[in-house]
């Protein structure tokens, strides 16, 4: 984690989760856990996040928010779906209110399973969604260069 | 008089890590009205029960709110266990009432941090999620699980929680009491707390009882009640007071809530005091269910309804939720009505709104 060029900050949004995987990701930001080790800051801005935390699978209703906070978030950008619910649908899967998971809305990076998700696992997808980001940064940064 | 605006709060808002919308109409700085939106989480879990048999539905329910989930598995299993008719093992019942009160710690100190949190007190909120993480700890030890942990059935509970971790649990809760009583000191004496806690939000007790409000938000304001006083699980055994203050503000809901986690610790150990050395944990279930049943519990959040209707098929004909959080939401948009917007993200907190719960 040493070449960061900066800290990538994170957008939380509880799609229609339990409420386990979103207290958990909130764990991870908390001491015992830590996740700002990483550099990453937990903002309710989109429109200055770097990583999009999803929890919950998607339905009428919140589809057209969660597109939403996506396109506002600027590129390069890395969605996480945190927990099952997120990554398929999990024990919701049947139910007639459940379109999928949330790839059926946005385009998912990385999936973290778990049912709820332990604070363990998110951070590593945090971690895979940081060394993501940063690859997307300098390809970009690449492109940019070529233009000029 | 100022011309009326509209202000969205939500659904993705700072301050909660739920989604729930509310249009505020404001004019000047004064809230006037709040409309409440609901629907962002809606799952449509009461459906399962045409996919799910009455024994697999258990962990469908547990999965309605991830921070009260011991609890609806508790309501839904005491509500099939009455419509068998069965006697439910005495242990087994003190076990779900050692995991009900366990959970209800995570829920108040969860609570009491993003109250921290919603005033901007950062370091508070750290330190009661740092003590929150030690009753997570109980929580994985007795059961596997941190937050959804699966261990009730219909009939009783799957694991025990043998001496050794009966006593692991009474040595972190003493820590526990010893660090919340630091904490406490801070929520109910710092200056700066009380300043945006007290007089904001006043619910009087005609109100409370007009709209409905249950759990802490009615003990805070001088209504007692508490449904573990009818005495399900093992609570009937146990001697407890319910936590009542009289102020009606957000001050009282915070005191009531923290109190309330000591209230919880003496539970515990009455309940391990008090717990009988049985090998059965749970009752022979036989057939499939017939009859309905209607149950109330108390959650960290209030009172909860379980409804269960079966005609002695595998799946059950009705099964319905109406949780605390529901009957509170009235409560709020009363109590938003002329406050000051800066003030609207602690009165959503102070309800402990838990929306997955009441969308289901």
């Amino acid at each position: 984690m040493a070449n960061i060029t900066r800290s990538p900050w994170l957008l939380h949004y509880d799609g229609s989760s339990c409420n386990g995987c979103d207290i958990e990701v909130l764990a991870c930001l908390t001491p015992v856990y830590d996740a700002e080790r990483f550099g990453i800051i937990n903002t309710g801005d989109p429109m200055q996040a770097d990583i999009f935390l999803i929890t919950g699978g998607v339905n009428e209703q919140n589809m057209p928010v969660v597109k939403q906070l996506y396109e506002q978030m600027p590129e390069p950008k890395v969605v996480v779906a945190v927990g099952v619910c997120a990554c398929t649908g999990g024990v919701f899967k049947d139910c007639y209110n459940i379109i999928g998971g949330a790839d059926v809305a946005i385009p998912v990076d990385i999936y973290v399973p778990g049912c709820a998700a332990r604070p363990q696992a998110i951070i590593d997808g945090i971690v895979k969604a940081v060394a993501l980001f940063q690859e997307r940064a300098q390809k970009s940064e690449k492109e940019v260069d070529k233009v000029g | 008089m100022g011309k009326r605006s509209v202000i969205p709060f939500g659904p993705q808002h700072p301050v909660l890590p739920e989604p729930i919308h509310l249009d505020l109409v404001v004019e000047d700085e004064k809230i006037v009205e709040a409309i409440p939106s609901i629907g962002f989480v809606h799952r449509g879990l009461e459906s399962l029960i045409d996919k799910r048999d009455f024994n697999q539905l258990t962990y469908v329910v547990e999965r309605t709110c991830g921070i009260c989930s011991f609890q609806h598995g508790m309501g839904y299993c005491e509500c099939v266990e009455h419509i068998f008719d069965v006697e439910v093992p005495r242990r087994a019942r003190f076990l779900r009432t050692i995991w009900a009160e366990l959970s209800r710690m995570h829920s108040h100190l969860l609570w009491a941090g993003l109250l921290a949190d919603a005033f901007g007190y950062e370091n508070l909120f750290y330190q009661c999620w740092r003590i929150r993480e030690k009753v997570l700890d109980l929580h994985e030890l007795t059961a596997g699980g941190r937050v959804i942990f699966s261990v009730n059935k219909v009939g009783g509970v799957i694991k025990d929680i043998d001496e050794d971790k009966l006593k692991v649990i009474l040595d972190t809760i003493k820590d526990i009491e010893k660090e919340l009583k630091v904490i406490s000191k801070t929520f109910f004496k710092d200056y700066s707390v009380q300043s945006r806690l007290k007089g904001v939000g006043i619910l009087t007790p005609e109100q409370i009882n007009a709209l409905g409000a249950v759990g802490p938000m009615a003990r805070a304001s001088g209504v007692s009640n508490d449904m573990r006083s009818l005495g399900y699980a093992a609570y009937d055994e146990i001697d407890f007071e319910p936590v009542v203050s009289n102020d009606c503000d957000c001050y009282a809901r915070c005191y009531v809530r923290i109190m309330e986690i000591f209230q919880s610790i003496d539970i515990i150990r009455q309940a391990i005091d008090k717990i009988p050395k049985e090998d059965e944990l749970a009752a022979v279930i036989k057939g499939n269910p017939n009859g309905e049943y209607f149950m109330r519990l108390e959650q960290p959040r209030g009172e909860a309804f379980y409804y269960v209707k079966a005609n002695g098929k595998p799946n059950l004909q009705r099964m319905r939720v109406r949780t605390p959080t529901f009957a509170n939401v009235p409560a709020l948009c009363e109590m938003l009505k002329n406050t000051e917007v800066a003030d609207v993200g602690i009165l959503v907190v102070t309800i402990d709104p838990c929306i997955s719960c009441t969308e289901r």
